[in-house]
């Protein structure tokens, strides 16, 4: 059966109801963004330019097995054949690939063998950012992978973690030390020739962070990989690989900032989770990328290909993310949901401000008999802004009893941005039961008024508002990364609403 | 405390007040009362900084500042408190959480430390209290779902939590039980002090008997036209407004 709440598609361009409102909302002045600091260090580049000499270069470099680099040369050649998806609800300047330099790293004369041995330089830059790698210093017990511009500067809690069995590394050792490992998983949730952007990683990917969690092994605590673009006219290309054998579990963070610059860089990166029977893996992003100034200059193109495969049956993965960075996003977390009896889960809060552009949302695939899916989608639009959400729930022939639930927000602050619904829902399965519910509704004057009467000034009101609307996403982050996550969503909104 | 001068204020070009004259002492409970759309709603929201109306003409000082020329949201942390004839909701945010921002806002402005969770709690226990408010209404989102009795509870619960010289009740007691009504009064009777003042917005005498104010005005037409002792509402209640409307409004006719 299949039940079909509210449009299939919601385009709001929306009109000028409350026009004091407006008023209100725009007489906040622009926040800098908090992380626009670029440091100089020495780095280790790539000519700029891409062909298949550059891919040898980088796969040179990074001393790797020859397989890798066929695969990576494999890839490239796809995507020379491959057009830019056009069909996402942005649009940005056509990007020329020969004028980015692929690869970037901080020079270091030999690869640090413990955090003592990083540059000082580097470790301060993750200071700057709120994060300490300094593992004497970390209480919270987060494991984590620090990745500047194209590769993993450090991971912390490796010995601990080993104990265990967990492997938390950069992507480049794995290749080195668990080689068959990769093999087997790398490229088997997103394939090479996925699309334009995932075919683009496979070909350059620099780094990144790979998780593997041995069967019946619960990750004492979260892992979180950091991310940040520091060099100028440099694309960003990480690439993340989790693989949680049968009844393990894993809870991983990624966060990511980018310095201020006029000019757009490019991040393109491929996530894949491998989840077996009985095994859980939760997924949370808080994406931070430089969103360009309150012109629209500038600011990160962040095109990201996420998926996960729910292998085994009674499988879980749960895709959590606030968006709030980027000039442009097009990106959707995706389960299959292949095992019987598995559950994909995507919370999202997605704002923007300024004119920034985001599509996003997931796609839902049900493969297995009794799958559950479960869409909850947040969308925040000030400024001159675009947001939309794009999702896909698609039920396979021998999917019975599939279920999912979507439920798909928009909040508009002012009357110049635009929040869009694009659901698409695919059922081939008479058993299915299909739920979408959709609401668009503006931060309301009297809501603001009865803050403020109550003393609340209106720039902690929108905040209390939107992180009150924002809840039922937030709850899914880990405590402190909701904290950030609460904060971030205030920052980002304090440039244009009242 | 507060002085409203020949107060005039109009909403999208319509005047809706038209002249309000009033005088409030420290420790005195002034009723408003008027027939629907008189503008005593109106009046309220002017006086809390509604931006939406436009004071076209006329004064306001309160505690001898120029209550005007203030944020709405430093009228409040002045000390003026208004209860809403229809108080909002806020979806995803506790009352707890909501309180605790405006309380230490409140007293940042009021150079004061701001309480911690442990003093704020047992803040909200000693008002709970007063308005015998259930605690679980309270981690609920703020006025997401409550019944029209709950939500005007919770904002007498909430000019508890705040403390403030001048606290306007509009219609308080429309949606209260008779036995919310009293717990209702009598709340707001143990807040009066010699230091605040209370101006209370009804329909109904029955209000005045447990809150029993000092002056009745009855507002018509966005003005004050007749005031006196709380007996004035007694006679309204027997009489209704037809007596006054008509002297209003032969005498401008003439
Ligand atoms: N946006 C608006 N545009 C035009 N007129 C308005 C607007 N808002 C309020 N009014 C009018 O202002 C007048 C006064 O309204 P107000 O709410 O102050 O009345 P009230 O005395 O509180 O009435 P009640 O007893 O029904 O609560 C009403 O006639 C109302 O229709
Ligand atoms: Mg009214």
């Amino acid at each position: 059966m299949l039940y079909l709440r509210s449009q299939n598609v919601i385009s709001l361009n929306n009109s000028p109801i409350m026009s004091k409102d407006n008023e209100i909302l725009e007489e906040f002045t622009s926040k800098e963004y908090e992380h626009g600091w670029s440091v100089n260090y020495e780095a280790d580049e790539a000519p700029v330019g891409l062909n298949e000499e550059i891919i040898k270069w980088i796969s040179a470099k990074k001393e790797e097995p020859s397989w890798l680099l066929e695969w990576r040369l494999k890839a490239f050649r796809t995507w020379q054949e491959m057009a830019e998806p056009n069909w996402a609800n942005v649009t940005y300047p056509k990007i020329d690939f020969d004028k980015l330099r692929y690869y970037s790293a901080p020079k270091q004369s030999n690869k640090p063998k413990n955090l003592n041995e990083v540059d000082p330089e580097l470790l301060a830059i993750y200071e700057r950012l709120g994060i300490s790698l300094n593992e004497q210093k970390r209480l919270q017990g987060i494991a984590v992978d620090a990745v500047l511009d194209s590769v993993s500067v450090a991971t912390t809690f490796k010995g601990t973690l080993s104990k265990l069995g967990i492997i938390f590394c950069s992507f480049s050792e794995a290749v080195k030390e668990h080689p068959e490992l990769v093999k087997k998983y790398l490229g088997s949730v997103v394939p090479m020739t996925d699309n334009y952007y995932a075919a683009l990683n496979s070909a350059v990917f620099s780094d990144g962070s790979f998780c593997y969690i041995p069967k019946g092994v619960r990750c004492p605590m979260e892992l979180s990989t950091y991310f940040r673009i520091n060099a100028a006219n440099t694309g960003q290309f990480e690439r993340t690989l989790i693989v949680a054998e049968e009844e393990s579990y894993v809870s991983y963070l990624e966060g990511c900032t980018a310095p201020q610059r006029d000019e757009n860089q490019l991040h393109a990166a491929v996530v894949e989770i491998y989840a077996a029977a009985h095994a859980e893996v939760k997924y949370s992003t808080v994406q931070n990328w430089f969103p360009g100034d309150k012109n629209g200059k500038g600011g990160i193109y962040n095109f990201v290909t996420k998926r996960g495969i729910c292998a085994g049956d009674h499988s879980k993965i749960s895709w959590t993310q606030v968006e709030t960075g980027s000039a442009v996003t097009w990106k959707y977390p995706s389960c299959i949901l292949k095992g019987d009896y598995s559950v994909g889960e995507f919370y999202s809060v997605a704002v923007t401000n300024n004119y920034q552009q985001a599509d996003t949302g997931t796609k839902m695939i049900h493969i297995g008999k009794n799958t559950k899916s479960r869409i909850v989608s947040k969308g925040i639009s000030a400024g001159k802004s675009q947001n939309s959400y794009r999702g896909q729930v698609q039920v396979m022939k021998r999917a019975d009893n599939a279920r999912n639930f979507s439920q798909c927000d928009s909040l508009l602050m002012g009357d110049r941005c635009g929040a869009h619904t694009f659901p698409y829902i695919d059922i081939n399965n008479p058993s299915a039961k299909v739920e979408h519910e959709a609401t668009t509704s503006k931060i309301g004057e009297d809501q603001i008024f009865y803050c403020n009467q109550r003393g609340i000034a209106t720039e902690d009101a929108v905040a209390l508002i939107v992180n009150g609307y924002a809840k039922e996403v937030l709850n899914q982050l880990p405590m402190e990364f909701a904290v950030e996550a609460q904060k971030l969503l205030a920052l980002t909104l304090e440039g244009s609403v009242g | 405390m507060l002085s409203i001068k020949n107060l005039h204020a109009s909403i999208e070009g319509t005047p809706i007040l038209r002249g309000i004259n009033l005088e409030v002492k420290a420790g005195e409970v002034h009723a408003i009362m008027g027939p629907n759309g008189s503008g005593k709603s109106t009046l309220a929201s002017v006086l809390a900084g509604r931006e939406e109306y436009e004071v076209t003409e006329g004064e306001v000082t309160f505690k001898g500042k120029d209550l005007l020329d203030l944020a709405p949201e430093d009228r409040a942390r002045e000390g003026v408190f208004l209860a809403f004839q229809y108080p909002v909701e806020i979806p995803g945010v506790s009352s707890t959480n909501f309180l605790r921002t405006a309380v230490n806002q409140v007293r940042e402005y009021r150079g004061l430390e701001p309480l911690d969770a442990v003093k704020f709690l047992s803040l909200m226990k000693e008002k709970m209290k007063l308005v015998e408010i259930d605690q679980k209404l309270l981690s609920r989102a703020l006025n997401e779902g409550f019944s029209g009795g709950e939500k005007k509870r919770n904002e007498i619960f909430q000019m508890a939590m705040l403390e403030p010289t001048l606290s306007i009740l509009d219609e308080t007691d429309s949606g209260l039980d008779i036995d919310a009504l009293k717990i209702v009064s009598n709340g707001v009777n143990q807040l009066k002090s010699a230091d605040n003042a209370t101006i209370v917005v009804t329909h109904y005498q029955r209000l005045l008997d447990y809150i029993v104010p000092d002056y009745v005005h009855v507002l018509y037409k966005g003005r004050i036209v007749k005031s006196g002792t709380k007996e004035l509402a007694l006679e309204l209640e027997e009489k209704g407004y037809d007596w006054i409307k008509e002297e209003i409004d032969s005498a401008a006719t003439v």
